[in-house]
């Protein structure tokens, strides 16, 4: 603070204050409808204060689902959202934090290649071959399965560079004394190397799996079969209901489940997630 | 490239320990690029049964498609409209919230939570609150003398998926902006004050142009976040209606190969996509190179 004006600190928390509406606003409308029966929700607008359906619209979602619109439980989705998001991450962390000491801690033939391979992956997001991705899938068999989901999303340039970038900061004289006692490269990676990267793989963790709960084309692609449905690509089956209305109380309650794991993974692992976030932009 | 001084000797460790990488990017990453590649220059019917090389002929015809082009046009206005949005709303917040210092910290982490939350799930979200017949927003557009339809009018529904796009991507715009103004040395700030600048001034002399790295970082990813991440919020929502309003291209490669069976044509667009992609990843590099020089 440079100098005292009342009135601009004034506007500034007004400001705050209105954008912190905007960003909350939908998920109050949303949590609103999903309060109601689905009558209430036909005539007319939607009201903004809750209802009192609460407890029997999230019972139904969570156990019986939605099964005019062909959605399974959505206590079943969440297992699948939680399974693949975590899948990804760890899968991510692991086969990135190997390749990573590889690269830079072994000097062998083919070493600049293998290097080059991982960064182009960068240049290739799943919107961009979609088609022969899913062909090269089905050809393995993978349709309709959690190793369908999760290998091929599990390949990863940015978790690869952070680590290379990490290690390289790591004083030399770790290895030499890890050297000069004997240690082997396993021994080294297990007992300093691991320890060390604690925090950058906790930071990326958040990162990692925020994205991996929030697919939506892969899942979408690779599962037919209902039970392999995650819950962000079954609220899409819900929504696309063949002439009728969409139930939007049903839908809202299972947007709301679909965002609170990743949201509270947000707001209780904020540090975290801040420095996993700038470091995978670097 | 660099590896440690002391490096460790095996012969086969290294391999071993690059296999699973290596192995996911060949199977999942090489091969289906370059089958894309192969396939955009082939004809095949619509059951794989026959194939023809036909050189660029797929390009030509891509070009020559009003659709395409326009759904060209569309991403486009999409892309930019989202950037903007999102980046003006977050450069304000932040400005403001770097501003206050009772509350920081509630304010930070109501803003940021939105980045966790599924594109798919914030197109449901808006979508619904803009739905013609039990939307609030569609009602009060109404009451205010505008009627609003996002399943007739091309416009509305253009305008729809930008601002949920856009609502998703403030948060992590905010971040970065935040972090941005903070690293800006207090004393430049405090000098200028001295010297009489207002509060305005000091924005735009001083704040503004040290911004301007971060905000360049912050462009190229938004575009490439409008490009390509937001496929779920058309498919969940207006799925490309109505006509082709909100055909962004990403939607249109999935829907002509998933949907229209059309294989060569989806290839051809897969390889434009990704010199886009390509282009775009090594703008950001290049800047990256440059900002470490600094």
């Amino acid at each position: 603070m440079v100098e005292n004006r009342p009135w601009l600190t004034f506007i500034s928390h007004l400001v705050l204050i209105i954008g912190l509406a905007i960003v909350v606003f939908p998920v109050w409308v949303a949590f609103v409808a999903s309060t109601y029966d689905p009558k209430s929700m036909l005539s007319g607008v939607v009201p903004l204060t809750p209802g009192d359906q609460f407890f029997q619209n999230y019972y139904q979602i969570f156990v019986e689902g939605l099964s005019s619109a062909g959605a399974p439980p959505v206590g079943l989705m969440m297992v699948n959202s939680m399974v693949m998001a975590m899948a990804i991450a760890i899968g991510k962390i692991a086969i990135s934090i190997i390749s990573a000491f590889a690269i830079v801690y072994f000097k062998f033939p083919g070493r600049v290649l293998a290097f080059w391979t991982i960064f182009i992956t960068l240049m290739l997001p799943v919107e961009v071959r979609i088609l022969p991705t899913f062909e090269v899938t089905a050809g393995l068999g993978l349709l309709n399965s959690y190793s369908g989901l999760t290998l091929p999303l599990i390949a990863s340039a940015t978790a690869t560079f952070l680590f290379r970038q990490f290690f390289m900061t790591i004083p030399e004289e770790l290895s030499e004394a890890a050297r000069i006692d004997g240690a082997g490269p396993l021994k080294f990676f297990r007992d300093i190397l691991l320890p060390l990267s604690r925090t950058n793989m906790a930071g990326l963790f958040v990162i990692l799996f925020i994205y991996g709960w929030n697919q939506y084309l892969w899942p979408l692609i690779v599962t037919t079969d209902e039970s392999y449905y995650t819950i962000v690509m079954g609220i899409q089956r819900m929504v696309t209901v063949p002439d009728s209305e969409p139930l939007w109380h049903v839908i809202m309650a299972t947007v709301l489940l679909a965002m609170i794991p990743p949201v509270l993974v947000v707001v209780f692992m904020q540090r975290l997630f801040i420095k996993g976030l700038v470091e995978t932009e670097k | 490239m660099q590896t440690k001084r002391i490096t460790f000797n095996n012969r086969w460790l290294p391999y071993l320990l690059v296999a699973p990488q290596l192995a996911i990017t060949l199977v999942f990453f090489i091969w289906p690029a370059s089958q894309a590649l192969y396939q955009s220059v082939l004809r095949e019917d619509a059951f794989g049964l026959s194939s023809e090389f036909v050189w660029f002929e797929n390009f030509e015809t891509l070009f020559d498609d009003p659709l395409y082009l326009s759904s060209f046009k569309v991403t486009l206005v999409f892309s930019a409209g989202t950037t903007l949005l999102s980046m003006g709303a977050a450069l304000l917040l932040a400005v403001m919230a770097d501003r206050v210092i009772r509350g920081s910290t509630f304010y930070k982490t109501f803003l940021i939570w939105p980045y966790a939350v599924a594109p798919a799930v914030a197109g449901v979200l808006w979508w619904f609150m803009f739905n013609p017949t039990i939307g609030i927003l569609a009602y009060t557009m109404r009451q205010l003398g505008y009627d609003w339809n996002h399943t007739l009018n091309a416009n509305d529904a253009l305008l729809l998926i930008i601002i949920a796009a856009a609502w998703k991507q403030v948060s992590y715009n905010f971040l970065f902006f935040l972090a941005g103004l903070q690293a800006i040395p207090r004393s430049l700030i405090e000098a200028a004050a001295i010297d009489g600048a207002g509060p305005q001034k000091r924005f735009w002399t001083i704040v503004f142009p040290l911004l301007s790295p971060t905000a360049f970082f912050l462009m190229v990813v938004n575009i490439v976040y409008s490009f390509f991440e937001t496929f779920a919020i058309v498919h969940a929502t207006t799925a490309g209606g109505p006509g082709q309003a909100t055909s962004i291209l990403v939607y249109k490669v999935w829907r002509d190969g998933f949907v229209s069976l059309d294989l060569g044509g989806s290839a051809a667009q897969s390889v434009i996509l990704m010199l886009i992609v390509i282009s775009l990843t090594v703008v950001q590099f290049r800047f990256i190179e440059r900002r470490v020089e600094y």
